[in-house]
């Protein structure tokens, strides 16, 4: 190429820059696809919701169930593990909120408080807890520790939050939907 | 150290290729008439026993991909088809998941190696890093592959580590997704991984041919740790004497291996991989493999989530700025008398680290009222003594430390000439 030096940018500079950038944009609309086909698919999301029949699980038991790939703990609470949970000073918790926030209510429009749903994960590693164990009768993870109460609010050991609660509503008295 | 090259092509046809593509010339340069320093130990045959290792685990690979299935409902029964029907199936599988721990075992020897002669300092940092970044591959390709057999340690293994990237700010997430390809552990994530645990392989050769490279352009360090300065009186060349030394290397580690993959096949794996991973119920006690313990140990050491990860991937990350925290000029620890001693008792916590990550964290050592101290504080005190020694024990050594007189040369060390002058 002959040899321009020009003080002033030329057009020519400017169809090069021009052109270069056009290529840095077409080359990262081209990678998009390649970084999204790594998203849940499409029969991944159809997955996302199911329906539970609750009306078998009787008071002071719980059931698992599993949703999108995870356990979901759905527990029938006795009037104790309620009293429990209701109990807690809320400032004094890790990852503070009331029972009551954790809940829906049933078809009645009333709060259903002996129902109690949560995503099985620990919330520090991903390990399954297990129920009706640890200080507080709630979950105790085996992996490493942690302690959950009987609103499946962290208490003790390494994780950092509560159980999640999963989107959940009643669709009748025995059924609930997850999702 | 790579001299003028000494490749004189013998006939019609190699002068001919010589001229066109001179492979044959690069391969008697760097393999035949390259210059070794001549009083290389043992401890130096690690680097042909981890090329030995990676092709084994390469051509084993290969082969169980032609009889495995990638899918959660087929994965573990594939693995059992593998092992009793395929012919000879037992043998590749075992060696393939033996061989990994092999490997690991050489990899460590190699590192500490390096540790122990200063083979990460000037002007090997970039052969050092390097090979960090292949032991970083090893255990992101280990990992993968532990997944794939789909059982129990496999499915809550993923689950752990895949979380580990959850607890980092911001991108965490969408990473963790992106690993996942749903909303947790599945059949995306095991063809994905499959997918990875086969590139990965010819990723870690790629690097390898840039360590060999970069090993090449410096020269081989030495027990003396004294750079070649006669070539004639300090070195021998490559083939035979390094060829030979490093094949009777590679015999005697092979017997190492054929006692695990034919007597105890089973001996380094956990019995729990033999049950069919089940989301909805963990294992009473995870452990990764035995490669991973003392990582693990760290993770588990710092009570905060984030901060744990971070000091694992620390526990790694300092090596790569290795060869800038050690001060010292001498390299080998022959001539580092404090360094030596510091150099064992890294090596015991590192040791003494890998098996607080076999134990339950609660598990009371010394017994002190009701409580005590327990495993969680071991591996506390450890932790903080493993990045000691290099933030601070290497820095401060290097300044502080009197080492011995070093020899003039290679030549003079082996003569035994080393330390009267100077």
């Amino acid at each position: 190429m002959a040899d321009i030096h020009a003080e002033e940018p030329t057009r020519r500079d400017f169809l090069y820059v021009a052109s270069g950038s056009f290529v840095a944009v077409g080359a990262a609309f081209a990678v998009w696809p390649l970084i999204d086909q790594m998203n849940p698919d499409a029969s991944v999301l159809a997955l996302a919701s199911i329906e539970v029949d609750i009306s078998s699980v009787p008071v002071g038991q719980e059931i698992t169930v599993k949703w999108r790939g995870k356990p979901v703990f759905i527990r029938h609470r006795s009037e104790e593990e309620i009293a429990a949970a209701e109990a807690v000073d809320v400032s004094t918790l890790r990852d503070p909120q009331t029972d009551d926030a954790r809940l829906v209510d049933n078809p009645e429009g009333k709060l259903a408080k002996d129902w109690l749903v949560v995503i099985g994960i620990c919330t520090h590693l991903g390990c399954v807890p297990l129920a009706y164990k640890g200080e507080y009768d709630g979950y105790f993870c085996p992996c490493h520790g942690s302690v959950y109460d009987t609103s499946g609010r962290i208490r003790k050991g390494p994780a950092p939050l509560n159980l999640e609660v999963p989107p959940y509503k009643f669709v009748s008295d025995t059924k609930v939907q997850i999702g | 150290m790579s001299g003028e090259s000494t490749y004189n092509p013998g006939n019609g046809f190699t002068r001919w290729l010589d001229a066109r593509l001179p492979v044959m010339r690069l391969v008697h340069d760097s393999f035949v008439d390259y210059p070794t320093p001549k009083n290389l130990n043992y401890w130096w045959t690690f680097g042909g026993i981890l090329s030995l290792c990676l092709g084994i685990q390469i051509i084993t690979g290969i082969i169980l991909a032609m009889h495995y299935v990638p899918s959660t409902d087929l994965a573990f029964a594939s693995v059992e088809h593998i092992m009793r029907d395929v012919n000879f199936g037992w043998l590749i599988r075992y060696t393939h998941a033996n061989g990994a721990s092999m490997f690991f075992i050489a990899v460590y020897i190699h590192m500490f190696r390096g540790l122990y002669y200063g083979s990460y300092k000037a002007p090997r940092e970039v052969l050092w890093i390097l090979g960090v970044l292949i032991y970083l591959l090893m255990m992101a390709t280990a990992f993968f592959g532990y997944v794939l057999p789909w059982g129990q340690m496999s499915f809550w293994g993923a689950t752990v580590i895949t979380n580990l990237f959850g607890a980092i700010p911001v991108v965490g997430e969408s990473v963790r997704t992106w690993l996942w390809g749903g909303f947790s552990v599945g059949d995306p994530t095991l063809n994905r991984f499959f997918s990875l645990h086969y590139l990965f392989p010819f990723l870690i050769a790629g690097v390898v041919v840039l360590h060999v490279w970069a090993l090449h352009v410096t020269g081989q360090n030495n027990p003396s740790g004294v750079e070649v300065k006669d070539p004639k009186k300090d070195t021998v060349p490559f083939t035979p004497y390094a060829t030979i030394k490093d094949g009777f290397g590679m015999s005697v580690f092979l017997i190492l291996f054929a006692y695990f993959v034919f007597f105890n096949p089973n001996g380094l794996g956990e019995p729990d991989n033999y049950i069919l991973a089940n989301p909805l119920k963990t294992p009473p006690h995870i452990v990764p493999e035995w490669y991973l313990l003392p990582f693990y140990a760290i993770l588990r050491a710092v009570p905060d989530k984030l901060g744990g990860v971070l000091a694992m991937f620390g526990a790694i990350a300092v090596l790569f700025v290795l060869p800038w925290l050690d001060t010292s000029k001498v390299r080998s620890a022959r001539f580092r008398p404090l360094y030596r001693q510091f150099f064992w008792i890294h090596v015991v916590v590192c040791i003494v680290l890998g098996w607080c990550g076999a134990q339950s964290p609660d598990k009371i050592l010394i017994h002190v009222g009701e409580g005590g101290f327990d495993v969680t504080d071991l591996s506390r005190i450890l932790a903080i003594y493993y990045f000691l020694h290099f933030l601070v024990i290497f820095p401060v050594l290097g300044l502080k430390e009197k080492t011995k007189a070093l020899p003039d040369s290679i030549a003079d060390s082996v003569l035994g000439k080393s330390a009267a002058k100077a």
